[in-house]
């Protein structure tokens, strides 16, 4: 069935036709909506596009990072600033995949894709969206938490701090298809340290969850101690609780279950 | 419900064609163009078959929704060989055994293709990330890795 397709000059008047059409998907890099009407889906009847040029700036210059929701991993990974992102980046698709794909089309991603919003959700990104009546920032945990009741929204960006080093922030794709694939399970850290003690730890992963979730049994193991055995074994084996993982052809809920906390152990210990 | 006009370069040639709201580039390409070199593989960027090259950049067809195109250029295998000459790489490909039955080889070719035309002598882990959105079911990746390669340090017959 034909579509009808909507292109507007500014997001403002994108995100008016999208939050007065139920049946109107926005197109960012079309893995996500293109795919669904190559599927069939008859609940698309339009499609919204925006060319506004805010969706695609980056601003990586200082502590503070922004990206717009039209950036694709392919300009994440040509950003020197953005250093701390190229792994989450480069974990996604083939070169083909990561020229097309946007940061905000992600953050729709369902399991077991979605791997770059498990990296912003570790560094407690923020959302900017638009809906009817104006933009507003939304914590981005709480954005996945009522993903289902976005359709509506258009994200214009997302926001997060640089992490201080390297150290601090770790990030690892389990796929079984090497170099790429589906994800089995994918854990972000975040463990800023503040006197030789992890101070606001964050752990997140993607495909434990119908969206990328936080594991805060395992953050509440880590938070206020030094990164030692000890306090990575307690984190490891906390790694699980309060995940509610599905069986799919990657791998089933059983099995996701038994290696997260595996995974986190060698990510804790910088194990590769 | 009307027809849209669209108008890009294929292949070095304005076409001008009037798509259906909401067809893909690979839909456009094979059926309104007759290119039926990108192939319709899965629909969902998972196999890579319909990739085609949109002002140089590695884009998969099925995934581009037509009417984005316009006034860009798009290359496809058809617009690769240079006149009765086969490229390089389909030559590397032909040498290597790197078709076998041949569903992938025109996305293999395009990936290829936009490796090296931004990275000319390329290392082995970097054609296999190239390729890495390619799935081919037939040759095990080795002796398409091996073509690239190949054609890449100039070792191919004339």
């Amino acid at each position: 069935m034909a579509v009808t397709v909507k292109t507007y000059a500014s997001v403002s008047e994108a995100a008016g036709a999208l939050s007065s059409d139920r049946s109107a998907r926005y197109l960012g890099g079309g893995t996500l909506v293109m795919r669904a009407l190559n599927e069939g889906d008859v609940a698309i009847a339009t499609v919204i596009r925006a060319q506004d040029q805010a969706l695609t700036r980056i601003d990586a210059s200082g502590p503070r990072v922004t990206l717009g929701a039209g950036v694709t991993f392919a300009r994440v990974l040509a950003e020197r600033d953005l250093a701390f992102l190229h792994a989450p980046a480069r974990s996604i698709g083939g070169p083909a995949v990561r020229n097309m794909g946007t940061v905000g089309g992600n953050l729709f991603a369902p399991s077991p894709y979605g791997d770059f919003t498990v990296a912003l959700l570790a560094l407690d990104a923020t959302v900017a969206v638009a809906g009817g009546f104006g933009s507003r920032d939304i914590p981005i945990e709480e954005f996945l938490q009522a993903r289902d009741r976005q359709a509506g929204t258009l994200v214009l960006s997302v926001s997060c701090t640089r992490p201080a080093s390297s150290e601090a922030f770790r990030y690892r794709k389990i796929a079984r298809i090497k170099p790429k694939g589906g994800s089995v399970v994918t854990l972000a850290a975040h463990l800023p340290i503040s006197g030789g003690r992890i101070a606001g730890a964050r752990i997140a992963l993607g495909s434990m969850a119908p969206t990328q979730i936080r594991a805060r049994a395992a953050e509440r193991a880590l938070e206020g101690r030094s990164l030692d055995a000890t306090t990575i074994a307690a984190a490891a084996s906390a790694a699980a609780e309060g995940t509610s993982p599905s069986d799919n052809a990657l791998g089933s809920a059983w099995y996701r279950r038994e290696i997260v906390g595996v995974y986190l152990r060698r990510l804790l210990s910088g194990q590769e | 419900m009307s027809k849209i006009p669209l108008q890009f370069r294929h292949n070095g040639r304005d076409v001008a064609i009037f798509v259906d709201g909401g067809t893909n580039l690979l839909v456009a390409l094979r059926e309104l163009i007759g290119d039926m070199t990108p192939k319709f593989g899965c629909g969902q960027g998972g196999c890579g078959t319909c990739s085609v090259l949109i002002d140089g950049e590695l884009h998969l067809s099925c995934l581009t929704l037509a009417e984005t195109v316009g006034g860009r250029s798009i290359e496809t295998l058809d617009g690769m060989k240079q006149g009765p000459n086969l490229h390089p790489l389909q030559r590397a490909f032909a040498d290597h055994f790197a078709a076998q039955c041949g569903y992938c080889t025109p996305g293999m070719l395009m990936a290829a293709k936009a490796l090296l035309d931004r990275n000319p002598s390329p290392s082995r882990d970097e054609v296999v990330e190239a390729i890495s959105g390619n799935i081919c079911r037939c040759t095990g990746y080795e002796p398409i890795i091996n073509a690239i390669l190949a054609a890449a340090g100039g070792r191919v017959s004339a």
